[in-house]
This record gives C-alpha cells, sequence and structure tokens, in this order.
C-alpha cells in the first residue's frame, strides 16, 4: 500500500469533519497543531477509524490521541502500513 | 402569578413554503404551498408520496462547513432558524447578555432520523467500526438545544422536550417558566424532519398520513373531504426574553408576549370522557388573565383526520359557541411539521397580531355545518384583536395551548 | 406561601436492583452488577461489558398485550410506577386527574424496539428502501416515542401536564426537577417522575465505541467501572429506570403520607462548550450546583453527601472534581463522594432518577453507598470518594449531580423532611 500523504490526509479530514472557514489547509501544515486546524478529539477518532479501513490498518487509540500535528499523525500511519507491508 | 412578562422579540422559521419569517408569512397569505412529491428516495409502491418538503436549504450557506458532518438535516434547520431568530432579535457577539443569563429549550418528535438510519445501515451492513462518533449524539432528541446552546455560548438553564406533535408549545411554555425562573433569554420551539425511507414508513405506520395523490387535495383540515395530514419538516425557533429585559437593551421589536400556557393529557382510552384539548384552551386563556371573547384568532392543531378535526371543532365550539372565533390551519401549505408545527404557528400568529390578519385555510372548500366553525377559507381575513390562541395535539392525548397577546 | 416538593414514592429497576430493597442492598454491600454482554453477540464490538437488569416481563405481570405493544425502557417505567405508586399509599382514583402531570426522562427512548425493527424491515441492513408494507402502529412510536409519557399517564389516570424530558445523560435528574418546577408553579399536586433506558443495543454500544467513551476493560466485567480511580478508562453501558411520586407538600403531610425527602433546590446549566467534551475547569457544572444551594437555601456545608455523576471517564471524574472544589470550597474535602455508576454502570437518560433513588434512600437509611472498584488513587481526583466499603453515618442533605452530552450540567439538593423523626 502506498504512503499516507498531506494531500491525502487532508481529504481524509475533510471528509469526516468538514473544514474550518478561516483555516487554510492546502498550505505547509504539516506541523500545526490539529486543534489550531479546527480539529477535535472526535473529527481525529473519526479520521482513524476511516484511514484503518482506507489502509488495513490498527491505530492505536493512545497513539492517535499522542499525534497532535499532521506530520505526527502521518508518521504513525506510514510506519504502521511499513510494518504490515 | 407571576409578575415577568415573556416576550418574543425575534423569529426564525424554516417551513418547506418559505425559508426565514417573513417569507413564510408572505407565503402563507399568498396561499404558497410547499406540498409535493417526496423527492429524498424513490417512493413508488409506497401507499403515501406526498410532503411538505424543504427544497431550497443548501446546509453549506447557512452552517458552517465542520458542523455538516456531524448534524442530521432537522439539526441543519434548527441552527440556521435559531442563527435567523437570534439576528432577528438584535442578540449577537456586541450583546451583553451574560452567557448564563441565556438558555435553549427546544422540542423534538423525531430526532435525527435521517441521520441514525444511515448509520443503522453501516452497523448491520457493514460492522461496528464503520458507525460515526457523531452517531453518539447527532440523534438524540436533545442534539438542537446542545448544538444551538454551543453555538451561541448560552450557558444557562437549557432542556429538550418531547411530546409528539405537541412538544413545540411545550417547548415555548416552558420557555416561559425559565424566564419566569430568572433567565433572561431563552432560544425556543421545535424542528423535525424525518424524510428518509425509514422514517416515512414509520409515519405511515400510524395510519393517519393522507394517501391521497392529489396535492390540492391531499391536506384538508376540517373539510368533509379530510382524509389525513401531509408530513412536513422544518419548524421555528423564537427569541423569548423577559420584557424588562427587552426593554433595556432596546430590543428591535417585540412580536408580542406568551400571556398563557397550559398543557393537558387526554383520559385514558375507554374512560368514557372527552379529550382534554378544550380544558387545555381554557386553562391557557385563564392563565393570561383573558376571556374566550378576548380571543380575536385560533391557529388550530389541524390534524386533517374527520374524527380528530370534529374534536377539535367540538372544543372550539364549547369554548367560543358556534362560529364564535375566526379558525385558521395555515399548516395545510406546510404539511404537520410535528415538533416544529406548533412554533411555527406561533410565529404565524405574532405575525397575525402584529398584521392584523388571518391566512386561510388553503384548500380546504367544504366545512360540515355541524362543527360549527368559522374557518377562515379563500382569501385572508382582517382581524382586530389583540389575543391569539394556537394549539396543539400529539399522539396518544397531549395537549397543548399557548395565548399570545400583543406586547 | 411557596409551595414546596417531597418524594413519597419510590420505584426502582437496576442490574443487579429488582425493586428498592435488592436496590439498595446492592449499593450499600458494594457488590458490582456489571457482566458480559448477553443480550446480543457482542464479539464484534470493543466494549463488551454491561450492566442488564434481570427484567423479566412476564414476571413483572405485564400482559401478553402490554408485552406487545410496550418497549422495553417502556416496561421499565411502567413496573417502576406501579411501585412507586403501591409504595406511597396514595390513591390515585380518589385524585382530581387534571392535578397529575407525568415528567419521564429518556435519552435514546424506545432504541431497543428501533433496532429489533431495522433488522426486519431492511432486511439486516441491505435495504435502504425499507419495506413499506412494514406497517406495525408501534413502529411510528418508535420513531417519535411520545407513548412513553402516555403510558405512564395511562397508568396512573394524569391529565395534566404530560411530556417526556429528553437530556441526554441528565434526563433522570432533569425529569425530576421538572416535576418539581411543575408543583411549586401550581400546574400539579402530584407528579409521576422519574426516567427509563434500556440502552445495550448493538447501535448504541456501537456509536460510545466509535467515541471510545465506554471502557474496553472486557477481560474483567465486574470491575470495570472505576470511577474515579487512576485506572479509569470508560464508563459501563447499562439499563435502568426509576419513578417517584412527588406531592405538594401540605398536601402529602395532611394525609399522613412517608415522606422519602424534599427537593430543596433544582438547577441546570450548560457548558456550551462541545456536545461530548468536557472542560477540566468544571465551571458551568459548579455553578449550577450554587445555584441548586441557593433554592435550597442552604450554606455548602450543610451537604452530608454528594451523589456524584461519576460516569468513569478520563475527562469525566476530572471535570467533577474540579466542579466540586469550585462550588463547594474546602468542604468539598471534608464530605463523602460516590458514584454507584461504579456498582449498577450507566444507564444514560435514566442514571439521573436511579441516583436520586440512592441519594433518597442513603437519606433514609443513614448510609452512604461507596464507589466500588476504586483502589488506584488519582493525584487529579483527590477527595474522598467513599472507596468500596459503605459509610453508616447521618446523611440529612444530598447533593446530587448529572452532566450529559450537549452540554447539559444539573444539580439536585435534597434533604430530609423538616421536623420529622426520621
Amino acid at each position: 500500500m502506498a504512503e499516507m500523504t498531506l494531500e491525502h490526509l487532508r481529504g481524509t479530514l475533510i471528509a469526516c469533519a468538514g473544514e474550518e472557514d478561516s483555516v487554510d489547509l492546502s498550505g505547509d501544515v504539516l506541523d500545526v497543531p490539529f486543534a489550531d486546524l479546527g480539529y477535535d478529539s472526535l473529527a481525529l477518532m473519526e479520521s482513524a477509524a476511516m484511514i484503518e479501513r482506507d489502509y488495513g490498518i490498527e491505530l492505536p487509540e493512545e497513539e492517535v490521541a499522542r499525534a497532535l500535528t499532521p506530520r505526527a499523525l502521518l508518521h504513525l500511519v506510514n510506519t504502521l502500513t511499513a510494518a504490515a507491508a | 402569578m407571576s409578575a415577568v412578562r415573556a416576550v418574543v422579540t425575534g423569529l426564525g422559521v424554516a417551513a418547506p413554503n418559505g425559508l426565514g419569517a417573513e417569507t413564510y408569512w408572505k407565503a402563507l397569505l399568498t396561499g404558497q404551498s410547499g406540498i409535493g412529491p417526496l423527492s429524498r428516495f424513490d417512493t413508488s409502491g409506497y401507499p403515501a408520496r406526498l410532503a411538505g418538503e424543504i427544497r431550497e436549504f443548501d446546509a453549506a450557506r447557512h452552517l458552517p462547513d465542520r458542523l455538516l458532518p456531524q448534524t442530521d438535516v432537522s439539526t441543519r434547520y434548527a441552527i440556521a432558524a435559531a442563527d435567523w431568530a437570534l439576528a432577528d432579535a438584535g442578540i449577537g457577539d456586541e450583546s451583553d447578555i451574560a452567557d448564563y443569563d441565556m438558555g435553549v429549550v427546544t422540542s423534538t418528535a423525531q430526532g435525527g432520523f435521517d441521520f441514525t438510519h444511515r448509520e443503522f445501515r453501516k452497523l448491520w451492513r457493514q460492522g461496528p467500526r464503520f458507525v460515526s462518533v457523531y452517531e453518539s449524539f447527532a440523534w438524540f432528541y436533545a442534539v438542537n438545544t446542545g448544538q444551538i446552546s454551543i453555538r451561541n455560548g448560552m450557558r444557562g438553564p437549557s432542556a429538550a422536550l418531547v411530546g409528539e406533535q405537541a412538544g413545540g408549545l411545550d417547548a415555548v411554555g416552558h420557555a416561559r417558566r425559565t424566564v419566569r425562573r430568572g433567565t433572561r433569554l431563552v432560544v425556543s420551539g421545535g424542528v423535525d424532519s424525518a424524510f428518509d425511507p425509514w422514517g416515512w414508513s414509520a409515519q405511515l405506520a400510524g395510519g393517519l398520513v393522507s394517501q391521497a395523490t392529489d396535492p390540492e387535495r391531499a391536506y384538508l383540515p376540517f373539510d368533509a373531504a379530510a382524509c389525513g395530514y401531509v408530513p412536513g419538516e422544518g419548524g421555528a425557533l423564537l427569541v423569548v426574553e423577559d420584557a424588562v429585559s427587552a426593554r433595556e437593551r432596546g430590543a428591535a421589536q417585540v412580536y408580542g408576549e406568551i400571556a398563557g400556557y397550559a398543557a393537558t393529557f387526554d383520559p385514558a382510552p375507554g374512560s368514557g370522557r372527552p379529550p382534554g384539548l378544550r380544558g387545555a384552551a381554557e386553562r391557557a386563556i385563564a392563565d393570561a388573565g383573558l376571556e374566550p371573547g378576548d380571543i380575536g384568532a385560533v391557529f388550530a392543531d389541524a390534524a386533517g383526520v374527520p374524527a380528530l378535526d370534529a374534536a377539535e371543532a367540538r372544543a372550539l365550539r364549547g369554548i367560543f359557541g358556534s362560529r364564535g372565533v375566526p379558525v385558521t390551519a395555515p399548516k395545510a401549505l406546510t404539511g404537520r411539521m410535528y415538533a416544529g408545527g406548533g412554533p411555527a404557528d406561533v410565529a404565524a400568529a405574532l405575525l397575525a397580531l402584529r398584521d392584523q390578519v388571518v391566512p386561510a385555510t388553503a384548500r380546504t372548500a367544504s366545512v360540515p355545518e355541524s362543527y360549527g366553525l368559522d374557518l377562515v377559507v379563500g382569501e385572508p381575513r382582517s382581524i382586530r384583536t389583540a389575543a391569539v390562541l394556537v394549539l396543539a395535539r400529539g399522539r396518544h392525548g397531549f395537549n397543548a395551548a399557548v395565548v399570545l397577546t400583543t406586547a | 406561601m411557596s409551595r414546596r416538593a417531597v418524594i413519597t414514592g419510590i420505584g426502582v429497576r437496576t442490574p443487579g436492583g429488582s425493586g428498592t430493597k435488592e436496590f439498595w442492598d446492592l449499593l450499600t454491600s458494594g457488590r458490582t452488577a456489571t457482566r458480559p454482554i448477553t443480550f446480543f453477540d457482542a464479539s464484534p464490538f470493543r466494549s463488551r461489558i454491561a450492566g442488564e437488569a434481570d427484567f423479566d416481563p412476564v414476571s413483572e405481570g405485564f400482559t401478553p398485550r402490554e408485552i406487545r405493544r410496550m418497549d422495553r425502557a417502556t416496561q421499565f417505567a411502567v413496573a417502576c410506577t406501579r411501585d412507586a405508586v403501591a409504595d406511597s399509599g396514595l390513591d390515585f382514583a380518589s385524585l382530581d386527574p387534571s392535578r397529575v402531570a407525568v415528567a419521564l426522562g429518556s435519552a435514546v427512548a424506545s432504541a431497543t424496539s428501533l433496532e429489533n425493527e431495522y433488522l426486519v424491515m431492511s432486511d439486516a441492513g441491505r435495504d435502504w428502501l425499507v419495506d413499506p408494507g412494514h406497517l406495525s402502529p408501534y413502529m411510528f412510536d418508535y420513531l417519535s416515542p411520545g407513548v412513553m409519557p402516555a403510558e405512564i399517564a395511562w397508568e396512573v389516570g394524569a391529565e395534566g401536564p404530560v411530556t417526556m424530558i429528553s437530556d441526554g445523560c441528565t434526563s433522570g435528574l432533569d425529569a425530576v426537577g421538572h416535576g418539581v418546577q411543575l408543583i411549586r408553579e401550581g400546574s400539579a399536586d402530584t407528579v409521576l417522575a422519574g426516567a427509563a433506558d434500556t440502552p445495550v443495543s448493538p447501535i448504541v454500544v456501537a456509536c460510545f465505541d466509535a467515541i471510545k467513551a465506554t471502557t474496553p476493560r472486557n477481560d474483567e466485567p465486574a470491575t470495570a467501572s472505576r470511577p474515579f480511580d487512576g485506572t479509569r478508562n470508560g464508563f459501563v453501558l447499562a439499563e435502568g429506570a426509576a419513578m417517584f411520586v412527588l406531592e405538594e407538600y401540605e398536601r402529602a403531610r395532611a394525609r399522613g403520607a412517608q415522606i422519602y425527602a424534599e427537593v430543596g433546590g433544582y438547577a441546570t446549566r450548560s457548558n456550551a462548550y462541545h456536545m461530548t467534551g468536557l472542560k477540566k475547569d468544571g465551571r458551568e457544572l459548579a455553578e449550577a450546583i450554587r445555584a441548586a444551594l441557593d433554592e435550597a437555601r442552604l450554606d455548602r456545608g450543610a451537604v452530608d453527601y454528594v451523589n456524584a455523576h461519576g460516569s468513569g471517564t478520563k475527562q469525566n471524574d476530572r471535570h467533577e472534581t474540579a466542579a466540586f472544589k469550585r462550588s463547594l470550597g474546602e468542604h468539598a474535602y471534608a464530605v463523602p463522594i460516590s458514584s454507584i455508576k461504579s456498582m449498577v454502570g450507566h444507564s444514560l437518560g435514566a442514571i439521573g432518577s436511579i441516583e436520586i433513588a440512592a441519594s433518597v434512600l442513603a437519606i433514609r437509611h443513614n448510609v452512604v453507598p461507596p464507589t466500588a472498584n476504586l483502589s488506584t488513587p488519582d493525584p487529579e481526583c483527590d477527595l474522598d470518594y467513599v472507596p468500596r466499603t459503605a459509610r453508616q453515618q447521618r446523611v440529612s442533605t444530598v447533593l446530587t449531580v448529572g452532566s450529559g452530552f450537549g452540554g447539559f450540567q444539573s444539580a439536585m439538593v435534597l434533604h430530609a423532611p423538616r421536623g420529622a423523626a426520621v
């Protein structure tokens, strides 16, 4: 399975939890905290569930909760997809 | 008798024949109907196919994007209508009403049913891991109260009431109760929508939905040819305020006062005693400090089912005398919006007081003489009055009545 | 002369608590009634534990017709109503029915029946266009559950105001509060108030799985509900109900009623923050507590026992601890506080009423029920939560609180009948 990119993550977040009107998600947001992007814990849980289904992996709950930025979450996802491969 | 007076300072209506209170009001006066073939799914094979459907609500225009995945269609209407009511009342970021001084009381009969149907389907077709996080709140009966309170930073006493199709008036009555107990402002009303296939089937299962195929003849309140009601979606949210608070902050308009409210429940089936609608109406009138002769118009519950129409007519005859007061049912143009119906009627009743005109009961042509009803049909009718009565009944015996007066 | 509301009859159905006596025995024993889910095959779910009541409608005396038409939650509510009415000794047939009201709380109402019907109508989720020929009139009532308070009204002959209060997890507390308001304002003299929820059904289990609010401690079902414990990781979903006869005080006194307690104060606020999340400061719950004490004209030091919401989630118990400190000040460190959800689980809209029952029985018996399963301290929850063992002490005034999805924060103050020898 291919790596998950920021583009994929952006699409997933928007599909699961919409887009904050005042935030520009198309820029370099890799290190912007999800909270600042307008995504709360529910949004992250919903997105994690979709990622698990799309990528065929299991994302441990505590690790998702600790991934506070897109970079951290992508790192978690891609580490697990690589391991599952 | 409480010294605190609860007045209405803002209106927000989402109805099949109009988005926004003034648009809705104009549609009622011109007889513009929102009833047509239900378009949300393929209804061929269903015994009833006509609905009062809201067709021009672009959720993305009215709500922030992030609220869309987590809201049922009924909640979207509720949030938007509350926004419109608050804007109408001049309540916004610059208002200096404290967060604890504002509450929210709403009613729904069906909850976020379209949303939950989708989630049931995902659960059973695909498995538990496909159920959305938002199912934990998007369908339960308190959702509209919760979302409106969050969106508007309202931390005062809030509630969600369920009283079937009378619940919306109970919400308005409870808003007055909350204001009397010391909360300055309460956003109150009701909204319903259940136009997915399961919600639709469930409504049909009640046995009272009209199976007529002509939109002009499907929902005829008090007509000799009445054959059931047409389900609608939508409702109304109102800003209810302490009259002193409204005056002190310079509210742009006061539509009227919630002068009287009462609720009763019918005697159990088989008791042989009459239904409680008359009692609720009489109590609400007395609660307002008025006599039946003071009431200038009645916005009826209007079930559109002969036995229920006859019972309502009997109650009105008993209070007002035969043809003793103009009666109308503007919901013939929207269908029954369940918990939204009562509040939408309250909005219309307040505008009737403002403009001194009562909209007609569209399409009804032949009212049985025995009803003894002065039903407003054909054209709107001018009135001269300072008091209007609104009625609502819910399945199994709920009765609610509200008296609105010029403030 | 302002009117006062008192509780004169109680009926309870909980996991491990069929009837008031069994319920109180469970609470004082510190035993728990949470177990692996048996109502359906829970193997695909994350949390597979629940508080299931061993409730058999036939043994309860329901007729086949009643069983057919009543959703399980309605059956619980009616069973509790019958108990409460009998317990009160009030002859309802002698009352003016227009002065009798009903305030019934429920969060998910007919969810169990909805799910059962759905499986049939949709062929287990295969059909989006569900079978329109499936026209059971009960289906209307499952969609639009006004029939639930209606059944209570029919049971007691109530013809005054009848309503369902559906404020999520504070429904049960708010329903009794609503009944009190009806009595105080003069709209009713007698109110059947309480709540019922039977949410142990796949759709409800699934939605709490999705937000990870319920505990996945499936290998330790009896000790999985751990309010205020350092190892807590979610609540245990449960079913249950409690109903009360509320009466206007002077009328209750005049007929020589047994009076369990008076509702001295009730208040509700909203956190207006998030549909499911809670802030750490507990500000709005503290404000509800303050307002309830104010209405009861009691100083916070008068509280002998706090019956907590204590759902057992990380965020709730921390939020609630902060609220207690904010509202009760130093007294928060002295007063015993416990969560009976540790024993009977979290029955959503019903639990607020069940907790009022526990509070009232605490006053009656001068015993504080414990928080079961509490053994690992949590520095963020450092108050006296009555670990594991019930405590004999004078209980004259109880504060009970609740917190629910949608932001509801509610509080009620109950106290022993004044001037009565208890």
